[in-house]
């Protein structure tokens, strides 16, 4: 690996990656958009809806970026608010009420922090995430194809499988945060990079995610193709999964933790 | 344990909080200033009133004396004292600094739970500790309050916590994220077994851990003036350039905008709980 954390920083970042909906549009057949909470309002900065994989009916949220400067904005550069973290949680509701299969695909720099967000809550409705996908009846994919920032991040990603693309970061707190406050010195966040253990390859040693999907292909056919391949076998396999819930408890319960993990695991 | 650390000149406590450092005055006793009020107040006084000053403000308070203010006498038996933090992804300086903040807080991690008799009902209790590194949710923060969960989930309990946090530890990285799952997942199974969590946010409840456990209760309650956020005041200035609203992210706050349930005064909190457990209990005539 010649690439430093830092570099991989950078990577996850840049404005030319394939975006949420690029993914949608590559992988996902006959994608119908859903909009809005039904408590306050849509968030664009989360886009969701119905659509097959491997024809197979799931559904599908993903965290979107935009491209151009117009729709970066116009999506707020991809950091939700609560509504929609709670859009996301109302199409979860709805795929378990029908049998759905669910993938997110998560690309934020973390949750909006604003004003508004405050107020409306958005510790309460990333809390509500956790705990509603933790007792979720059917099978929930993870994928970090970009920027994994903290539980603006994790908010999608309680799930059976977490997988990160190679050059994807997920960290508990940005690297420039992390230095601010180690070092009182945001321009250290290179250093601060290293010492979070934010790579793929990091979340995988860790026991947090179950692959890395290479991405020397990214956004070409070839790669979304990859991508449609490994989704549906995998939503395929978790279908056919027994205990879905106590597995999905149990894959949590062993983080951190030395020997409760196979205890929980043979529970219910 | 040293209850009263906050009573050494210059406090070993962490940086930033709103615990003003002791002066000493003429008399010899020391005082603190208020920081709501500005008036200096003997620490007796405090102590007397809860750590409570005269105007309302509520001091921060460590977990081991709030645990005796809200626990019948000699009721608290202390779980899980064993799970310790692990250096689980080798960050710099984090095993030293895990050892000066044992010393100068005389705990072991910024959590400590047990079981307890509070108005003569048994309860599984959880209390933060804002002299451990803020009460920052790593590995072993996470683990303690999981298994308490699964401990009352087994004995049929009810759980009662008081959060004070600044979030997730980032000397523990994703290990640290990734409590906020584990320790979500056991408040529901606990929850879907028909079981109550009252969660009592103190000064300050952020971050990682509101945006779980904090916020998961059946019933919650806030310390008034608590600071209660998921982000902080400053990121918030610094990405909206906005000016904040008077108020913000405080305790009344939440109330107004409907994330919590009733502000708690200190010197209400025990017979708001024991009456809260009651009602929950088949007191209310179910038998």
């Amino acid at each position: 690996m010649s690439e430093t954390a830092y570099d991989k920083v950078k990577l996850a970042r840049k404005n030319d990656r394939p975006t949420g909906l690029d993914y949608i549009r590559g992988i996902f057949k006959g994608f119908i958009e859903l909009h809005g909470d039904r408590r306050f309002g849509d968030d664009p900065a989360v886009v969701g809806g119905l659509a097959c994989i491997s024809g197979i009916p799931v559904t599908v949220i993903a965290i979107e970026k935009g491209h151009t400067a117009r729709e970066r904005a116009m999506r707020n550069f991809g950091a939700p608010n609560p509504e929609g973290y709670r859009k996301a949680l109302r199409l979860m509701k709805q795929a378990e009420k029908f049998g759905r299969p669910v993938v997110c695909l998560i690309d934020t720099s973390g949750a909006f922090c604003g004003i508004g967000a405050e107020e409306r809550g958005q510790g309460q409705a990333i809390a509500e995430n956790l705990t509603e996908m933790s007792a979720l009846r059917v099978p929930i994919l993870s994928i970090l194809v970009g920027e994994g920032g903290s539980g603006g991040a994790l908010a999608l990603a309680a799930a059976d499988r977490v997988f990160m693309l190679e050059n994807a970061v997920y960290s508990v707190i940005s690297p420039e945060g992390c230095a601010s406050i180690l070092w009182k010195d945001a321009t250290k966040a290179e250093e601060a990079s290293e010492h979070l253990r934010l790579t793929a390859q990091d979340a995988l040693s860790l026991g947090i995610i179950e692959r890395i999907i290479p991405e020397a292909d990214i956004g070409t056919k070839v790669f979304y193709d990859r991508l449609r391949t490994l989704i549906g076998e995998e939503i395929k396999a978790l279908i056919k999964t027994p205990g879905l819930v106590s597995q999905r408890y149990a894959r949590f319960r062993g983080i951190g933790s030395d020997e409760a993990a196979k205890l929980t695991a043979n529970e219910g | 344990m040293p209850l009263f650390n906050f009573l050494k000149p210059k406090n070993q406590l962490e940086e930033g909080g709103r615990s003003a450092a002791p002066v000493q005055q003429d008399e010899g006793e020391p005082v603190r200033t208020c920081p709501n009020c500005r008036k200096e107040i003997p620490i007796s006084r405090l102590q007397n009133n809860r750590l409570v000053c005269s105007c309302g403000h509520h001091f921060r308070m460590r977990a081991r004396q709030r645990i005796l203010m809200i626990t019948d006498k000699n009721t608290f038996s202390e779980l899980f004292a064993e799970v310790q933090s692990r250096d689980s992804i080798g960050f710099p300086g984090y095993p030293e600094k895990l050892e000066t903040v044992r010393a100068a807080s005389g705990e072991e991690e910024a959590v400590i739970c047990g079981t307890a008799m509070i108005g003569k009902q048994k309860c599984c209790l959880f209390v933060m500790e804002p002299t451990f590194m803020m009460g920052s949710m790593g590995s072993a923060v996470g683990e303690r309050i999981t298994r308490l969960f699964e401990y009352a989930l087994e004995n049929r309990l009810p759980v009662i916590g008081f959060t004070v946090s600044g979030g997730a530890r980032m000397q523990e990285g994703l290990v640290s994220l990734m409590q906020m799952a584990k320790t979500s997942a056991a408040v529901r199974r606990h929850s879907d077994a028909g079981l109550l969590y009252i969660a009592v946010l103190t000064d300050p409840t952020t971050g990682g851990v509101t945006a779980s456990f904090a916020m998961e209760g059946d019933i919650t309650l806030a310390e008034p003036g608590a600071t209660v956020g998921f982000a902080g005041a400053r990121v918030i200035e610094q990405t909206t350039r906005k000016q904040l609203p008077k108020g913000f992210q405080t305790a009344e706050f939440l109330l107004e905008h409907g994330f919590v349930d009733a502000i708690a005064d200190r010197k209400e909190q025990k017979k708001l709980l024991t009456e809260l457990l009651k009602l929950h209990n088949g007191g209310v005539g179910n038998e």
